[in-house]
């Protein structure tokens, strides 16, 4: 480029169509996979292909995608909170506290999602306020959480939670369609059009890939950071709302581990866990493919802690398997 | 001249000190050098983890599969002893090292040549290994009374008035201070954590070296492994659930920086004992043990805050001092 | 300035050296001999192949041809260690070293002397230490921590270090970059007291007064090719860039009558703890104020101070005659105030996002609809000023990470137009970028003046800050030193004021 020609060059807006930058996408090798996992368990069991089978599989992943969506926003922006699990705890063991002076279904809901909005703005304030790697505020968070449920409940659970208030995880909207299952698909789509239809989204990305350029052209990170802390806060407390409604009780140790779960469907959905990329679709399918290799798994009565494998070695997998593949290619080509 | 004086682990010590000398005031029982050594004792696991799990942290990665590995060799060698009661403890000792060596290179590998991300790799390989301690064992739990003496013995026999189980932390402990501060490997640490860039140009490996912390962490969890099963004379599925998250705790707050680079032995060792006196201490103040899991995170969160705001840069200075006025202005 | 002894034969001679990355030739057949005793300077634009070179010398990367010949017999550097075996250090563009080190840990990490034990011999390490700072004339202790020591005395560090390999070769990449004239003038010492002892110096800089003033040969490269060696005192400032950019470049800036309107932005009694005191001046519509000062005068900090970033600083900021707050860069854009840092790949690019989402970003509000993007306003607006611009790039919709430095600045440039500032801060706006962009800019720059755009110009390019400025405030630790129109405007003056020597001679009566 040794010429200074002063005539203007065309730039082309894009130079791959729709179509192929779809199909070269990690959410096209995620659905195969998806695909695949659904074509092996319906040869696998004769009970897989059940309408009803199928419907209760899904409350494998529903209450955590919930989570996950959100969470999803909050790994690209660069941050992360490990506090989740621990916040249903929490909320649920709010709930039952409340139930105890009577609280009906509505306040019951009302007092979950409150709580779920304070933890997130308790881990905002230690990020955005004072500037702590979130990482580390959230561990510590997650221990005082749900600590704070050890302290209320001990050995002890609280239970006999209303009927009315037992819709929301168990109950259905039409025929196996539950009402969990709504509530993903209206949660998908609502952090889906946040994610990639809005300014906020837009932010997210920029802040990800670059927070000080971000806060350098006029996006106010904090504020951004601070609400993505919320956002996982209150969908903490929707799960926590559906998790104690299904169980129909609450203890302390309630969605234990599940942090990690979240993290999990979250990374094989294929955002970057060191932040800047990633698509609410992705996370959708993720979703229901740890779904159904729990629920193909379970079939085959395989234990619960097995499954665990699986879902360590796809988390493993699905990010080795392309960079070695690449790294071959690379030596061959030499 | 302050540097000679390290202030993080001075307040920490003193932190300690303080919160010995409460519960003395009340229980003067908790600080009778059998008590004391009792609680040595007990946190020795932590402290041995917590140097491990500060190696990794340094390097700027992290090891969430300490816990699985120690559940898994501990899980491993409890089996071999049931299968092999014959076995000398030293045989034993050194396939807990090397197993857990094993899993930590496992670590190692993925983060240094595929260069996956350490949190991602560790959450995998944690759950992976709690799932082959259900698949070794079928489920089954081995109790004391399958083990040999001479396995469950060996931790809790007692040389100059402490078990030996606090000897190997000890020992553990003064290793890893002439290591850090005199060998290449524990210099190199320090500079991979702390410049990256600037070690590559200065013939550091930072994958080697990262892959090595991971052996380190992974060799101290095989040998905590074994420790901990003997100790309480019992293997199952989830031993020391949850644990990863104590001993990151515990190096947190030793004012181990989760950015890499910024940290001591003395900090870490310091993060688990604290940990270790708050859980000794609870049943003794007549707290429930339920309590405990609230303190230590919020003992997190106080430290992550103060170590941030003693480390906070203070800016440039450029202003000399205000008494100068404004120099040769025409 | 220095008498030549015929060449002796090379310490180091790379010949025919190709190095290819995915999609670019970084390094094609090029070659480089370095003398002892002798600076060679390696000249060229960015992208020319100096830095791959840097990183062939020191075993990070390897070459995919050529030979590298050490006194003569070839050698393979498998690794960054074997590279330091055969004498080559390098002291590199940031400060190399560690923080959390002391002073002779951070001299002898990779190479320190072993006690029978294997460990570190910390005595002997503190004591040779000791001998190298002294050597050099260093301030500071070998005990001391690195992060205790300023950026200058950081660079004296990483010279030690140098001596201390032993090196026949020192790679001294960019090492003015961060330093203030008075630590530039000590570094020029120490490249003679390194010269004195027969090492061989690759010098690169982008700096023609320092080449000519320290350098005994060239080598120039242009877009990853071989262009042309020789002595320095055979060649010329002229010459010498025409080699390097492959034309004559005049170095004529733009022409431009001022149209100075009426006062756009005052400000008033900034204050900040320890980086700037009492800075108010006012600029005027379509005027180019320049920003004088030396490293570390407090130029850039005081200008992120009225972007809205540095915080705990006090001060009145005016537009049009009212006053505004400002404690964000969001604040700043929203009342027309936007800023061009000068660190581009931190604080200006969003790398990882495409082109017209680097454009866009801030002007997000104008091109969306109730908050929810279209994309085809977006790339409309993008398009608009890619083209003004005239940027070079594939598509709109590629990483602006793949774009060189000088594009890189347009789409920095692009995204602060778009949202139709009243005034524009440029920091350090041509640094590091290729003579051809540097040109474009000034036009640019001109021109945007010339339309009523308000420029803030901080430079510490003499030529650029006289060229480019219709007036020029100079600062000086962190204070405004002088203000200088017409006349005034001198190398001279602003130097002098810049450093704080006192009116000479002229000035003062008789």
């Amino acid at each position: 480029m040794t010429d200074t020609g002063l005539q203007t060059r065309f730039v082309p807006d894009r130079l791959h169509s729709r179509a192929y930058r779809t199909l070269r996408s990690w959410e096209a090798l995620l659905l195969v996979v998806a695909i695949a996992i659904f074509v092996v368990n319906s040869f696998a069991s004769p009970y897989f292909l059940s309408a009803w089978n199928l419907s209760d599989a899904t409350f494998n992943f529903t209450e955590k995608a919930m989570i996950a969506f959100a969470m999803a926003l909050l790994i690209i922006s660069g941050e992360i909170d490990l506090s989740v699990a621990s916040i249903i705890a929490l909320a649920s063991t709010a709930m039952g506290l409340a139930l105890q002076y009577g609280a009906g279904t509505p306040e019951l809901v009302l007092i979950g999602l409150t709580v779920g909005l304070l933890c997130g703005a308790f881990n905002a304030v230690f990020v955005t306020i004072l500037g702590l790697p979130s990482i580390v505020v959230t561990i510590g968070t997650m221990s005082l959480f749900r600590g704070i449920s050890y302290i209320i409940l001990g050995d002890d659970a609280f239970r006999g939670y209303p009927a009315s208030f037992s819709w929301f995880g168990q109950g259905y909207i039409y025929w196996v369609f539950t009402v969990e299952m709504l509530l993903f698909v209206i949660i998908a789509i609502v952090y889906g059009v946040l994610l990639h239809k809005t300014n906020f989204g837009r932010a997210v990305y920029a802040i990800g890939n670059n927070p000080t350029g971000a806060l350098f052209s006029g996006i106010r990170v904090q504020r951004v950071k601070f609400i993505l802390f919320l956002l996982t806060g209150l969908m903490s407390g929707v799960a926590a709302v559906c998790l104690t409604s299904r169980l129909g009780s609450t203890r302390p140790s309630i969605a234990t581990g599940m942090e990690l779960e979240v993290v999990t469907m979250v990374v094989l959905g294929g955002v970057n866990i060191l932040g800047g990329s990633g698509s609410i679709p992705g996370v959708v399918i993720a979703a229901f493919v740890m779904g159904l290799v729990t629920f193909g798994l379970g079939l085959l009565n395989v234990p619960g802690i097995v499954m665990s494998i699986f879902i360590g070695l796809l988390l493993i997998g699905v990010i080795a398997l392309p960079r070695l593949w690449g790294m071959m290619a690379a030596r061959r080509g030499r | 001249m302050s540097r000679f004086i390290p202030v993080r682990e001075t307040i920490l010590a003193a932190a300690i000190l303080v919160l010995m000398f409460l519960i003395a005031s009340r229980f003067p029982g908790f600080v009778a050098p059998s008590n004391l050594a009792n609680v040595f004792n007990d946190t020795s696991p932590l402290i041995i983890l917590a140097l491990g799990q500060m190696v990794v942290i340094l390097t700027r990665c992290i090891d969430l599969s300490v816990a699985a590995n120690l559940a898994l060799t501990g899980m491993a060698v409890a089996m071999i002893n049931v299968a092999m009661p014959g076995l000398p403890i030293p045989v034993i000792i050194a396939i807990a090292i090397l197993t857990g060596s094993f899993m930590g290179a496992i670590n190692g590998i993925l983060v240094w040549k595929l260069a996956i991300p350490p949190i991602v790799v560790t959450l995998g390989t944690m759950t992976i290994f709690r799932g082959i301690i259900f698949l070794i064992s079928d489920g089954k739990w081995v109790n004391s009374h399958e083990m040999s003496p001479a396995f469950t013995g060996f931790p809790r026999a007692e040389l100059l008035g402490l078990p030996v189980l606090s000897w190997i932390a000890v020992a553990t402990v003064l290793i890893f201070a002439v290591m850090m501060s005199r060998t290449p490997l524990g210099r190199s640490i320090f500079a991979v954590g702390g410049n990256p860039h600037a070690a590559v140009y200065t013939g550091i490996n930072v994958g080697k070296t990262q892959f090595l912390a991971f052996v380190i962490s992974g060799a101290l969890a095989g040998l905590t492994g074994y420790l901990w099963v003997a100790r309480y004379a019992v293997a199952y599925v989830d031993i020391a659930g949850g644990f990863e998250l104590e001993v990151v705790a515990a190096c947190v707050i030793g004012g181990i920086s989760i950015a890499g680079g910024i940290g001591s032995v003395g900090g870490a060792v310091l993060g688990a004992i604290f940990l270790g006196v708050v859980k000794n201490a609870l049943p003794v103040v007549n707290i429930s043990p339920f309590w405990q899991l609230a303190i230590s995170g919020s003992a997190i969160l106080i430290a992550v805050a103060f170590n941030a705001r003693a480390g906070r840069t203070k800016g440039r200075i450029i202003l000399k001092s205000a008494e100068k006025p404004v120099g040769a202005t025409p | 300035m220095t008498t030549l002894s015929a060449p002796s034969s090379p310490v180091v001679s790379m010949d025919m050296i190709t190095k290819t990355f995915p999609g670019v030739k970084a390094l094609d057949e090029v070659k480089l001999d370095l003398f002892p005793g002798q600076v060679t300077a390696l000249v060229g634009e960015n992208g020319a192949g100096k830095s791959t070179t840097v990183k062939i010398l020191t075993g990070i990367y390897h070459p995919d041809g050529g030979t590298v010949r050490i006194d003569g017999d070839p050698a393979v550097f498998a690794s960054p260690n074997d590279a330091a075996d055969a004498g080559i250090t390098a002291i590199h563009q940031e400060t190399v070293l560690f923080d959390e080190l002391s002073v002779a840990e951070n001299i002898y990490i990779g190479h320190a002397p072993r006690t029978r034990f294997g460990l570190i011999d910390t005595a002997k390490i503190h004591r040779a230490a000791t001998d190298l700072l002294d050597e050099i004339g260093a301030p500071f202790s070998s005990h001391t921590q690195l992060r205790d020591l300023g950026i200058a005395n950081k660079h004296l560090v990483a010279i030690a270090r140098a001596l201390s390999v032993d090196a026949r070769v020192v790679i001294m990449d960019e090492p003015t970059a961060a330093l203030s004239h008075k630590e530039i003038e000590e570094l020029y010492d120490l490249v003679e007291t390194l010269k004195s002892q027969g090492k061989a110096i690759l010098f690169i800089s982008h700096k023609f007064d320092e080449i000519f003033r320290i350098a005994d040969r060239y080598t120039v490269f242009r877009d990853g090719a071989f262009v042309g060696d020789g002595l320095i005192s055979d060649i010329d400032e002229d010459a010498l860039v025409k080699m390097m950019v492959g034309r004559a470049v005049d170095h004529i800036f733009p022409d431009r009558d001022p149209v100075v309107g009426e006062d756009v932005l005052q400000v008033v009694g900034y204050d900040h703890p320890t980086e700037f005191a009492d800075i108010g001046f006012s600029l005027k519509r379509g005027e180019i104020l320049g920003f004088y000062g030396l490293v570390g005068a407090g130029r850039s900090e005081f200008m992120q101070a009225l972007f809205g970033i540095t915080k705990p600083s006090k001060g009145v900021t005016k537009m049009n005659g009212e006053i505004r707050t400002i404690r964000s860069p969001a604040d700043a854009v929203k009342n027309g105030i936007v800023y061009v840092p000068e660190d581009r790949g931190k604080q200006g690019a969003i790398i990882g996002l495409p082109i017209f989402q680097n454009i866009t970003l801030p002007s997000l509000r104008r091109t969306s609809n109730h908050g929810f993007l279209r994309l085809a306003e977006e790339f409309k607006l993008a398009r608009d000023y890619a083209e003004r611009l005239d940027l070079r790039a594939a598509s709109l919709d590629q990483d602006v990470g793949n774009l060189s430095g000088g594009n890189q600045q347009k789409v920095v440039i692009a995204k602060w137009l778009a949202t139709r500032p009243q005034v524009i801060i440029l920091d350090e706006p041509t640094k590091g970028i290729d003579i051809g962009s540097k040109a474009a800019v000034h036009e640019f720059m001109a021109e945007l003046a010339v339309q009523g755009l308000s420029v803030i110009m901080v430079s510490s390019e003499i030529p650029e800050v006289i060229g480019m400025s219709d007036r020029v405030i100079v600062m000086r630790d962190g204070r405004i030193a002088a203000e200088l129109a017409g006349d005034e405007l001198s190398p001279e003056t602003l130097v002098r004021h810049a450093a704080g020597i006192t009116m000479s001679a002229e000035s003062v009566p008789a």
